[in-house]
């Protein structure tokens, strides 16, 4: 007794402290209830019944209700409740199907208080009322529920659930007379007190069996169920059907629910298998637990809320014969392990990609690329603004398409279609494909071209090769503006045909620091070969390696020939010491090393050098046209490679077929023919017959050539007699009669000559397509459904 | 005669489309026809030997697709298909050839053939079931032809053997084959032992497996002992063979395999027992279940010589005669009146909770002694025992030594709650089929005993079922052992006990001398709680190792 009286003194504190601990049972636990002074538990299993105190930094054993020295099965308990207005009143249930109560109160060892065995099957589930003393339920196994007064004898009446066992059994917190039971067939029930023969609403929550139901403490007709098929489910079951307000997936079968106090939309859930955590989950956020609690090494069997009103300490019990006590803020948080952000690719090259809404938002604020080429589609979650939590768990969800008929694709069909490759000197071909090339926004491809013309060309550009010299000798005397008109000026003798798409110069800070290098690198190039003679374009190309880069280098002889193009004028300034572009090398030494160069804020700054650069180049090569033919071979076989890895076959092939002998010895045989197969294959799938038969045409590898030679029959049937036309020519061998017969006019058709695959009649082209525009029979009238396409 | 072209597919007689059937169908007529005619023709030129084995050769070949054409006329769910193969046969045997006929009385050697269900007459569900099957084996076994007593059931495990064997799962199908013929020869069963042989080679098994075990992978025969022990002493398993079959190097086994391997083990054990339980006959195109042989040679087949059934109509004769009419009545009056008897004073006598521990144990100690008087040695046929090794172990070395079985607590680790959601964790939609097998199996009924019509037999069928489970040392805590004295006799208790733990030794006098009265549709009704509680038995204890393994 003296016992006793410690725990009745216990019930005093209302703030509750603890820290998370654990203790060791001895046996496994099978469930767990807390007294309503949220200072001891009761711990029942199949060879465990214990009551616990919890202590600030431990749990106390205080009073082990299985007495009597024989073990008895009514002792092997399934579940355990304690009763929340009463703290002396506990309530089993017993594998063997006894309901048990205890009073703590009674003086002796055995504190058991009444029997009672009127179930026939295991008792699942005892449920006190929350208000009423003597009121106590039970389900069981049988598929029966009991209501007890604990004043009598045997139970006062009897539910029938008119299915197999009864999982769970729960008096509602709300509504005095009801209370919900759920079926291991997946239904959930739910009666009221007072009416012993029948449900009042009954509904299919789960499938396969209901484990456990718990009624939201504050929320009334709020039923959380959870089930086998390892879903939580929240029920409101106030309408006249039940309605599932939310759903969360856990990973296995649930075994225990009960809604967090304080909490409105928090869950704790333990499963019955395999795994071994409790989560606490946001109703709302199903997808990711809010916390998790990872002691145990077994099933957790029980979990309970220390206090109801206290949202931080949940104790739990464990097949690994533990007992836990949880706080809340020790818990690990799986969101923040988690990856916040979300990157999926779809079928169609769709981007999905979702983060933070904040992280979305603030991008969006810049906002660079979203104009351009990509259209981002935002989708925002809808949000309860009387959230806290709300926050937590929004995120914003884009998509970025792929344009299909973008620049992305469209440049490669028109460039196909538009080139021309044969039938012209080498230098128109060159010109009106720099100029396809330059109307599809393709710069650095214009200006190869036109370096191929100029190169192979050379003598067609004498006259400006003074101007360029002029020009050259007019930057060097340092007049800063002059400069720039004068490459106005001097724009069109080098190459009019250039253009700059402003939109892809990249504009950074080190592009000054790579520009001064590679001048650098060109000026020592220059010193070699004496000439200068390469165009710069090239040389910055070799150097570089890296289109990105070219591009920098690329604008900057365009720009000058941009009508619409203005210098900013503040830049003027910045240029003064580099823009004095020497005509000898040695001045260049000079500008590589001036400081000065790093200083430029703006790139029109510091494309100016190179400008002028370039200008001195090609004003050289111009004056250099002694030089052997195949000087340059090299350096095109280079940039044939680097267009062909860089993904554009299309230039390759284009380049090697206008060019032709010139450049073809110089390069691998194989690899002409890898590059024509790929450009023919992506011709094909673009379905430009022509232009791919075209390319295999002039193609001068006998491999591709004989692509056209292949497979080059076709098989007819004679439109009179219905046989395969066997011998040559278009007369039938069997019916002797002319095939190529117009069905429409009658006459023999010489020329385009269309027929129906079906019904191999067929005529003119023209006869033909005007005779299905009115009828979709076949002209000849056999009745054929022909198609034309 | 070039090999491709006699080659015969069978495949084509499953379509449901009967225009595909009817070309199968003229298909295999040609080609029986013309090896008749060729085989006519050799015996016609005088005998060479040279030519002596070739045409044993061929003569066999024929035979063989003779006897597969038997079945069909048979077995066949369509009747396009019985027709026809029966006018081919008809046709053979007008050109001289001696044709086979069905050997023995119907799929079961137990139940006289007029009681079962004639294909053909079957109704429009039992059909549909019967297309299913037929579809998915090309043939439609004995087991189904008995098992279609309870149409209900029947689906359930047709859908449940066909995801097994066919669907979706972690093991390759010959696999899958062969560890049905390591689980039935562990019974001796060579009924499935020749049915899996050939769906075995049909999967494209390697033929060399089937000359004993120690010629299949490693990881196949990791699995040996695992099955020795599931099929005879469940309860000894640990889950150190678990670790043992998982941790194999090289031959380890998955989780998804590993339950794979032993839902087919415990499917085929409990399967092993429902075939000698019921009396299963071979089938008619296996060996065995044919004969070339003119009526008048023999009336009974081999099987019923080594389970000592010399002659079955005489058996019938003796069983049905020994009993009065008068007698057996009584037996099922007396039964009905224990049970009401149980429901009504059940709360009156209640036992102490000493005498509800012991009334288990002593039931689970006499389960054990439980046995048939004639106890004889049957010898296994070579051709089943080379699938196995250790012939020795078995249920009855142990039990005369009376070792202990401990007691599993299904309060503790039941299917509903833990063995269904750890397979269908590890095997998707397998937990599913089974348990919605179980639950068929275990609430099935008409409510009907013997000639009583609307009685509630539930209080029966848990005795049955908690019997088998009991003799497996699984208890249920709220179970009165008490009752399985009261309403099962000796003679349904030695009949259970050899069909759950020993089939090999079930003879027709056990299966007559039980219920007399009851029907035979009755009868199969318990050979499925049976093999339902016997399954669930063994993966009750397979899964509880598997479960201490992950845990």
């Amino acid at each position: 007794m003296e016992k006793m009286s410690r725990v009745t003194t216990a019930l005093g504190g209302s703030v509750l402290t603890g820290r998370t601990m654990h203790c060791h049972l001895d046996a496994p636990a099978n469930a767990i209830s807390v007294c309503r002074d949220a200072a001891q538990v009761v711990v029942a299993g199949r060879s465990i019944f214990k009551v616990y105190a919890i202590e600030e930094e431990q749990f106390v054993e205080k009073l082990n209700l299985r007495v009597g020295r024989k073990p008895s099965l009514n002792l092997s308990c399934a579940d355990v409740v304690w009763h929340q207005m009463d703290e002396n009143l506990l309530a089993t249930a017993a594998t063997n199907g006894v309901v048990v109560t205890w009073n703590l109160g009674r003086p002796s060892r055995n504190k058991q208080d009444q029997l009672f065995t009127e179930h026939k099957r295991t008792v699942n589930k005892v449920s006190f009322h929350p208000t009423e003393a003597h009121m106590l339920l039970s389900g069981s196994q049988d598929g029966f529920m009991k209501c007890f007064d604990l004043r009598r004898k045997d139970s006062v009446s009897t539910f029938s659930g008119q299915s197999e066992s009864v999982r769970d059994v729960q008096f509602s917190v709300r509504d005095y007379f009801t209370f919900a039971s759920t079926f291991e067939n997946g239904n959930v029930q739910l009666w009221d007190i007072r009416r012993p023969d029948r449900c009042e609403k009954m509904f299919t929550a789960h499938n396969g069996p209901v484990f456990c139901c718990d009624w939201h403490p504050e929320d009334r007709g709020w039923l959380a169920t959870g089930g086998r098929d390892k879903m939580v489910k929240v029920w409101d079951v106030t309408t006249p059907r039940a309605r599932e307000v939310h759903c969360v997936q856990t990973i296995a079968s649930v075994a225990r629910v009960k809604w967090r106090p304080e909490c409105r939309h928090h869950l704790a859930t333990c499963s019955m298998m395999v795994d071994h955590n409790i989560y606490v989950w946001d109703v709302r956020r199903p997808f990711v637990p809010a916390a998790m609690f990872e002691e145990h090494r077994d099933v957790t069997t029980g979990i309970a809320w220390r206090h109801p009103h206290d949202p931080s300490f949940l104790l739990s019990g464990s097949k690994d014969s533990t007992l836990c006590q949880h706080l809340f803020r020790d818990a690990s948080q799986p969101v923040e392990r988690a990856n916040p952000e979300g990157l999926c690719y779809g079928l169609f090259g769709d981007l999905a990609f979702a983060a933070k809404e904040s992280l979305v938002t603030t991008e969006l604020g810049r906002k660079p690329y979203a104009g351009d080429r990509r259209h981002p589609i935002f989708f925002k979650r809808k949000l309860d603004p009387a959230e806290p939590f709300a926050g937590l768990a929004s995120s914003a969800l884009s998509i970025f398409e792929t344009e299909t008929s973008g620049s992305g694709i469209s440049w490669f069909v028109d460039t196909a279609q538009r080139y021309a490759l044969a039938g012209r000197p080498l230098a128109e071909l060159c010109d009106h494909n720099a100029k396809v090339a330059r109307e599809l926004g393709r710069n650095q491809v214009a200006q190869t071209w036109t370096m191929l013309r100029i190169i192979y060309c050379s003598p067609g550009l004498v006259p400006s090769t003074n101007l360029n010299h002029s020009v050259g000798r007019g930057s060097s005397c340092g007049l800063q503006l002059m400069s720039s008109f004068n490459l106005k000026e001097m724009a069109p003798g080098l190459g009019n045909e250039t253009w700059l798409d402003r939109s892809k110069g990249d504009t950074r800070s080190d592009t000054v620091l790579l520009d001064s290098s590679a001048t650098l690198i060109t000026n020592e190039d220059n010193e070699e070969t004496e000439g200068s003679d390469v165009p710069a374009d090239y040389l910055l190309g070799d150097v570089e390696g890296d289109e990105e880069e070219l591009y920098l280098l690329d604008p900057e002889h365009t720009h000058t020939d941009e009508p619409e193009y203005v210098l900013p004028q503040e830049a003027f300034p910045l240029r003064h010491e580099i823009v004095d572009t020497p005509p000898g090398p040695e001045h260049l030494q000079d500008k590589a090393d001036s400081p000065h160069v790093s200083g430029n804020e703006a790139d029109t700054a510091s494309l100016a050098p190179v400008d002028s650069f370039s200008l001195i180049s090609v004003s050289h090569a111009l004056y250099d046209n002694r030089l052997p033919p195949d000087f340059f071979s090299t350096l095109v076989r280079d940039m044939l490679h680097f267009y062909a890895e860089q993904g554009d076959v299309q230039m390759a092939v284009s380049v090697l077929i206008v060019l032709g002998e010139r450049v073809r010895k110089d390069i691998d045989e194989q690899a002409q023919e890898h590059w024509y197969t790929s450009y023919i294959d992506l011709l094909q799938r673009f379905r430009l017959w022509n232009v791919s038969n075209q390319v295999v045409k002039l193609s001068t590898s006998r491999a591709i050539s004989c692509l056209n030679q292949a497979s080059t029959s076709l098989h007819v049937n004679c439109s009179h007699c219905k046989r395969p036309m066997s011998g040559r020519g278009w007369v039938c061998g069997r019916c002797h009669r002319c095939a190529s017969m117009c069905a429409v006019c009658h006459h023999v058709v010489k020329g385009l000559f269309v027929w129906c695959q079906g019904c191999s009649h067929g005529g003119h082209l023209q006869h033909i397509m005007k005779w299905l525009e009115g009828s979709s029979h076949c002209p000849a009238g056999c009745g054929h459904l022909c198609e034309y396409s | 005669m070039a090999e491709g072209e006699n080659e015969v597919r069978w495949d084509g007689l499953c379509s449901r489309d009967s225009s595909t059937r009817e070309t199968a169908l003229e298909h295999i007529r040609q080609i029986v026809l013309r090896k008749t005619e060729y085989l006519c023709s050799v015996k016609e030129t005088p005998y060479r030997p040279s030519e002596g084995l070739s045409n044993a050769v061929s003569l066999d070949g024929l035979n063989k697709l003779l006897a597969h054409l038997l079945m069909l006329s048979k077995r066949c769910p369509f009747k396009d298909v019985r027709e026809k193969s029966e006018f081919i046969l008809k046709s053979v045997q007008e050109l001289g050839i001696r044709i086979p006929r069905p050997l023995g009385h119907g799929p079961s050697r137990f139940i006289p053939e007029q009681e079962i269900l004639q294909v053909g007459s079957e109704d429009a569900q039992m059909h549909a079931l019967f297309a299913d099957s037929f579809a998915a084996l090309g043939r439609l076994d004995n087991i189904t032809l008995v098992m279609v007593f309870h149409p209900q059931y029947l689906e359930s495990f047709l859908k449940t053997q066909h995801y097994l064997l066919q669907m979706d799962g972690p093991l390759p199908l010959h696999y899958r084959h062969y560890i049905g013929i390591m689980a039935a020869a562990r019974h001796q069963c060579s009924y499935l032992v020749n049915l899996h042989v050939n769906d075995f080679l049909h999967v494209g098994g390697d033929p060399k497996w089937l000359n004993g075990l120690e010629n299949a992978p490693q990881k196949l025969q990791n699995l040996g002992e695992l099955n020795k022990v599931l099929a005879h002493r469940p309860w000894l398993i640990t889950k150190e063979h678990i670790e043992g079959l998982l941790k194999a190097e090289e031959h380890s086994w998955s989780l998804a395999e590993l339950v794979h391997a032993v839902v087919l083990l415990t499917h085929y054990h409990s399967l092993a027992s429902f075939t000698f339980g019921c009396g299963i006959s071979p089938e008619i195109h296996c060996d065995g279940g044919h004969t070339f042989r003119s009526p008048s040679v023999s009336n009974y087949c081999i099987c019923d010589i080594a389970n000592g059934n010399h002659n079955v109509d005489e058996m019938q004769v003796n069983s049905a005669g020994n009993v009065s009419v008068s007698d057996s009545f009584f037996e099922v009056e007396a039964l009905m009146e224990k049970m009401k008897q149980l429901q009504e004073c059940r709360d009156e006598e209640e036992a102490s909770q000493e005498e509800m521990a012991s009334r288990f144990e002593i039931e689970k100690r006499e389960s054990m002694f439980v046995f048939s008087s004639d106890d004889e040695e049957v010898t296994p046929a070579r051709d089943v025992s080379r699938h196995f090794e250790d012939t020795s172990y078995g249920y009855k070395d142990f039990s005369r030594h009376g070792m202990h079985v401990p007691t599993f607590r299904v309060q503790d680790y039941c299917w509903e709650d833990h063995g269904y959601s750890l397979v269908n964790r590890l095997y998707p939609d397998v937990g599913q089929l089974i348990d919605e097998k179980f639950h068929i199996a275990y609430n099935l009924t008409y409510n009907t005993m013997a000639m009583h019509k609307d009685v509630d037999t539930s209080m029966l069928r848990r005795a049955i079922w908690n019997y088998i489970h009991c003799m497996f040392g699984i208890r249920y805590d709220d179970y009165d052992y008490g009752e399985i004295n009261q309403l099962l006799d000796r003679s349904f208790k030695v009949y259970i006990k050899t069909v759950v733990c020993t089939p090999e030794k079930v003879t027709k006098r056990m299966y007559d001398s039980f219920w007399r009265q009851f029907k035979h549709s009755e009868k199969v009704h318990v050979n499925l709680l049976l093999i339902e509680a016997r399954m669930q038995a063994e993966l009750l204890y397979a899964l509880r190792a598997i479960t201490r393994y992950m845990t």
